[in-house]
C-alpha cells in the first residue's frame, strides 16, 4: 500500500467535496496538518490482515424493522422554527435553476 | 451542604423529608452562580425550568413515588437534544438552535422525575480531548483552574467534580466520558454500544458514539446508567432487553477476580506518576485477592490511527446536515453550494473542519481501501483479540489517561500528542465494549483515573467490579480544593 502526501490542489479538492469554504491561510494550515496525520497513519501500512473480517460496527443486530404504523411527527411550525430564512411556510434557498 | 452529597444520599434525604427538591435545586443553582464563572462547566443553566420541575418532582415524592432519581438534578452535555432548551454542541453553527424534541435519555430522566439543571460545555461537536475546542470558552479543571478538564465531555465532568450537579450525562466516542472523568477525579462510564439510546444525541461517529453517566462514585454512575438505559425503537442500534440492572451492584468479592494488564497500555507514553499510582492500586488489589496477569493485545498499537480514520470518516458524513438552511445561522455566498460552503467554512471551528477534511479524504475515490477499509479490518482484528482475552479474564485494567490534567494550551502546538491521550480509551469504542474510569489516587496532587474494560454486554459485571475496587481503594476520591 502506498500512502501519498497531499498536495495543495488535493486540499482544495477535498475542501470542495466537503463543502467548506477556506481562505488561503486555512488551506496552508490544513495541508500541513493533513500531511502530519497521513504520516502518522503510515503505522497501519503493511499489517498482515488476511483472514480478518472487517467490522463496520460492533452491533449484533441485523435488519431492524419498524412496524408500518402511522406516527405523528413535527407540525409545520416546529419544522420551520429553527430555519434562518423562511417565506410563506417554505425554506428559502438561492435559485439553482436559471430561467 | 446539600451540594456535597451524592445522588444516592440526596435520594435518602428526600424520602426522609430532611430536605425538599426545591432546596436541592436552589443549592446547586447558587453554587453554579458562584463557581461557574471560573470553571465554565455550563453553556446554559435552566434555572426557571429546573425550579418548575422541582415542584412537580416534589409532588411525586409526596405521593409516594420511589424512583431514586426523582428530585435529583442532572446536567446534560450540550450535544443531547432538549426540547425548548438551546443545544449548541459548543459550535457557532448551532448557535440559537432550540430542539423541538427531547433525546430519549432526557425523556427517561423526566419520567423518573430528575431535574435538568443545564447544558454543559464540550469540545465542538465532541471533537477533542481537552474541552478547549469549545467555540465559546474552555472548561477549567476544579483541581487547578489553569489546567484542562479533559474532553470532550469536560463540562459534565467538572459539573460533578465541582459539586455543581450530583450527576451528569456525557457522550463517549473515543474516551470523551472517561478521559475528563479521570482528569477531574470522578467516575465516568461508557456502556456497551446499544445499551443507552442515541436518539437525540447529535451524531459525531455513529458506530462509536455512546451516551454515558458521570457520578462521584460508582453507585451514582450505575444509578444513572440504569435509569437512562433500555431498548428504544427510535434508535435502530438500540439492543433489545438492554436495561442495565444494578440491583446486585454491591455483591461481588474481589477474591479470585481475574484482571488483565495489557502491556501496550503501560508503555513510555504513560507518565511515571500515573503509572506509579496505578501500580500502587494493583498492589493493594492483589492483597485483596485479585489475580492480575499480563495480556497481549498488540492491535492496541494501531487503535489511535484506526480511530482517527473511522471517526472522521463517519463525522464527515454526519456533519453534512449542517448547511445553514434548516437550522442554525446562515452565511450568504454566490449560489446554493457557495452558501452552504460559506456557512460551514465560517461557522465550524478549526478542529471540526480538520476532521471533516480527513474523513472526506479517507472516503474519497482511490483512498477508501487504503485508509477506511483497512482501518475497519484492524477494528475487526482488535475485536477478535479482545474477545479472545475476555475468555480468560473478567476485565482489563489500564490508566484512563496517560497524563494527569495538563495546562490549558500546553498541547495546542502538538495536535498528535493531544490525540494520543485517547490511547487507552479508544479500544472500548472500536470494540463496543463497556468501559469505566474510576479515581484511584493522585499524582502531583492531581487525580489519576483507572480504566476498566469488560466484554460486550457485561455492563452489570463491570460495574460490580468497579464498585468492589472502589471500596478497596477508599483514597481514590477526594473533594477538589475549592470552597
Amino acid at each position: 500500500m502506498m500512502i501519498m502526501t497531499i498536495s495543495m490542489e488535493e486540499v482544495r479538492h477535498v475542501a470542495r467535496l466537503a463543502r467548506l469554504e477556506l481562505d488561503e491561510l486555512e488551506l496552508v494550515a490544513f495541508q500541513g496538518e493533513l500531511n502530519a496525520l497521513l504520516g502518522h497513519f503510515q503505522d497501519i501500512e503493511g499489517i498482515e490482515l488476511s483472514g480478518i473480517v472487517h467490522k463496520f460496527n460492533t452491533s449484533s443486530l441485523l435488519n431492524v424493522w419498524a412496524n408500518d404504523q402511522f406516527q405523528s411527527g413535527f407540525n409545520h411550525d416546529q419544522v420551520f422554527r429553527n430555519a434562518s430564512v423562511t417565506k410563506a411556510g417554505l425554506f428559502i434557498v438561492p435559485t439553482i435553476i436559471e430561467e | 451542604m446539600l451540594t456535597q452529597l451524592s445522588a444516592s444520599e440526596l435520594a435518602v434525604k428526600l424520602r426522609a423529608r430532611e430536605c425538599s427538591v426545591k432546596e436541592i435545586v436552589e443549592a446547586h443553582l447558587d453554587r453554579i452562580s458562584i463557581h461557574d464563572l471560573t470553571h465554565g462547566a455550563f453553556l446554559s443553566v435552566c434555572a426557571k425550568q429546573a425550579l418548575e420541575m422541582a415542584d412537580s418532582s416534589q409532588a411525586r415524592i409526596d405521593s409516594g413515588e420511589t424512583s431514586p432519581l426523582t428530585g435529583i438534578p442532572v446536567a446534560l452535555k450540550d450535544n443531547i437534544s432538549t426540547e425548548g432548551i438551546p443545544t449548541t454542541c459548543a459550535s457557532r453553527i448551532l448557535e440559537g438552535y432550540v430542539p423541538q424534541f427531547d433525546a430519549t435519555v432526557v425523556s427517561k430522566l423526566k419520567e423518573h422525575g430528575a431535574i435538568v439543571l443545564g447544558k454543559t460545555n464540550l469540545d465542538e461537536f465532541a471533537m477533542g480531548s481537552s474541552c478547549e475546542n469549545s467555540a465559546f470558552f474552555p472548561t477549567r479543571n476544579p483541581w487547578d483552574p489553569d489546567r484542562a478538564a479533559g474532553g470532550s465531555s469536560g463540562g459534565s465532568a467538572v459539573a460533578v467534580a465541582a459539586e455543581l450537579a450530583p450527576l451528569s450525562l456525557g457522550s463517549d466516542t473515543g474516551g470523551s466520558v472517561r478521559m475528563p472523568a479521570a482528569l477531574c477525579g470522578v467516575v465516568g462510564f461508557k456502556p456497551t454500544y446499544g445499551r443507552i439510546s442515541r436518539y437525540g444525541l447529535v451524531a459525531f461517529a455513529s458506530s462509536l458514539d455512546q451516551i454515558g453517566p458521570f457520578g462521584r462514585n460508582v453507585d451514582d454512575a450505575a444509578l444513572l446508567a440504569s435509569a437512562v438505559s433500555g431498548h428504544d425503537p427510535l434508535d435502530c442500534t438500540s439492543l433489545p432487553d438492554s436495561r442495565i440492572d444494578v440491583s446486585d451492584l454491591k455483591s461481588l468479592s474481589l477474591r479470585g477476580l481475574k484482571i488483565g494488564l495489557p502491556k501496550e497500555l503501560f508503555g513510555p507514553e504513560i507518565q511515571p506518576g500515573v503509572r506509579d499510582t496505578i501500580e500502587m492500586a494493583i498492589e493493594e488489589l492483589t492483597k485483596e485477592g485479585v489475580d492480575f496477569s499480563e495480556v497481549d493485545l498488540p492491535s492496541i498499537n494501531f487503535g489511535v490511527t484506526t480511530y482517527y480514520i473511522i471517526a472522521p470518516a463517519e463525522a464527515s458524513s454526519n456533519l453534512a446536515r449542517f448547511d445553514g438552511i434548516r437550522f442554525g445561522p446562515h452565511v450568504s455566498g454566490q449560489g446554493h453550494v457557495e452558501n452552504v460552503a460559506a456557512t460551514r467554512g465560517k461557522l465550524f471551528g478549526h478542529e471540526v473542519k480538520l476532521r471533516i477534511m480527513v474523513g472526506t479524504y479517507a472516503l474519497s475515490s482511490g483512498y477508501y481501501d487504503a485508509y477506511y477499509l483497512r482501518a475497519q479490518h484492524i477494528r475487526g482484528m482488535m475485536c477478535e483479540e479482545f474477545n479472545r482475552a475476555f475468555q480468560e479474564i473478567d476485565c482489563i485494567m489500564s490508566p484512563t489517561s496517560p497524563v494527569v490534567a495538563f495546562r490549558l494550551g500546553e498541547l495546542n502546538d502538538d495536535p498528535l500528542a493531544l490525540k494520543l491521550l485517547d490511547l487507552c480509551t479508544i479500544p472500548a469504542n472500536l470494540g463496543g465494549f463497556p468501559s469505566l474510569s474510576l479515581p484511584c489516587g493522585f499524582s502531583e496532587d492531581l487525580p489519576v483515573g483507572m480504566c476498566l474494560t469488560g466484554p460486550a454486554h457485561g455492563d452489570e459485571r463491570l460495574l460490580q467490579i468497579a464498585f468492589a475496587i472502589e471500596q478497596a481503594l477508599p483514597w481514590g476520591y477526594r473533594r477538589p480544593p475549592m470552597p
